[in-house]
């Protein structure tokens, strides 16, 4: 048998599939038959798969406790909920701690009896945390969906 | 009457996403009502534990109900919902912490409809046996043999359904399911 026939994609084998989920035409059954007479390893598979099926065919998924399905919108929109309120949260909690970082750098700097050093480096502090969090920021408004689901096989 | 039928669901399906992209938040509802079962199910079948599936399933309706502007009433909702489950389940797969966790607190997901009638312990102890074994033998799948596999298996759609919500020809399902079974039957060849 040659290498096109043992494919994943050949034609022996998607109408051995077929057969199984009773996916059949009569003549697509007849071209397996003939297909399965030719090739004793296709009629090997044949009976493997069968026995393959009879077990997937005993099983179902396991069934959920039928109250669950009572509170499962509710739990949908808490969700949705509390997705905004993290937004809002978000939002005021970054305002609340540039101002206060504002007024304590402003602060600082006002004081003469603070070395120039320690006001340099508060100087560069500020100035690293508004690079990374505008970083931070617009990679996820521009980046992050596409980054997120990379490796996502479609 | 089963396609006056069908077209009476599809219309009312389709005023249900019209009134939902307005922000309607009891069509959403609705619409949550009518497909959680089936989300929560493929998610099962695609993560394999019961909690996760409830968790990214609902996941799954908030992100919908976040992007209701970007519904279209043309089409049916449920494809575009199962797009996001998908995504969901399959970044949640990949997770190191989430394959640690599994491999720690492994639940059965699979419910064995012919342990039933194995009235025999040593018979119901083979048949156990045999589902833990299925389960890892999907588990060591690849995501989209998995998904072919659940979706024909455990959610019973025919090919051409399966091609529709994948987008993918009939023919790629067919190969995907034979890979996945080809794998399955190399796992469990000492049980078949």
């Amino acid at each position: 048998m040659n290498s096109e026939a043992r494919a994943p994609d050949s034609r022996g084998r998607r109408l051995l599939m077929a057969e199984l989920d009773g996916e059949l035409t009569e003549s697509e059954r007849e071209e397996l038959e003939r297909l399965v007479a030719a090739d004793p390893e296709l009629a090997k598979e044949r009976k493997r798969f069968k026995r393959l099926k009879e077990v997937t065919d005993s099983m179902a998924l396991k069934p959920a406790p039928e109250e669950m399905w009572d509170d499962y919108w509710a739990s949908v929109y808490s969700r949705v909920e509390r997705g905004l309120g993290w937004v809002f949260v978000s939002i005021g909690a970054i305002i609340l701690l540039a101002y206060g970082a504002w007024r304590g750098v402003e602060t600082l700097l006002a004081d003469a009896t603070m070395p120039w050093f320690v006001k340099t480096a508060v100087l560069a502090v500020s100035f690293g945390a508004v690079i990374l969090l505008v970083s931070v920021v617009r990679e996820k408004l521009f980046l992050g969906p596409k980054q997120r689901y990379k490796d996502v096989e479609r | 009457m089963d396609t006056a039928l069908e077209a009476d669901r599809a219309g009312e399906e389709r005023e249900l996403v019209a009134r939902a992209r307005e922000g309607d938040r009891t069509a959403f509802g609705t619409l949550v009502t009518i497909y959680m079962r089936r989300a929560y199910y493929v998610a099962l079948g695609l993560v394999g534990a019961h909690d996760d599936a409830l968790d990214l399933s609902q996941d799954a309706f908030a992100r919908a109900y976040r992007a209701h502007a970007s519904l279209d009433p043309e089409r049916p909702f449920y494809p575009w919902l199962y797009q996001i489950v998908r995504r969901l389940c399959f970044n949640h797969l990949r997770d190191r912490r989430t394959r640690r966790r599994r491999m720690e607190e492994a639940t059965p997901w699979l419910a064995d409809e012919a342990r039933a009638t194995a009235r025999d312990p040593a018979r119901e102890a083979e048949r156990a046996e045999l589902r833990a074994r299925l389960e890892t033998a999907i588990d060591e799948l690849s995501e989209r043999e998995r998904e072919v596999l659940v979706l024909r298996e455990f959610q019973g759609l025919r090919y051409k359904e399966i091609a529709e919500l994948l987008s993918i020809p009939i023919g790629t399902v067919m190969s995907r399911l034979y890979s996945a079974r080809r794998n399955l039957a190399e796992q469990l060849e000492d049980v078949l």
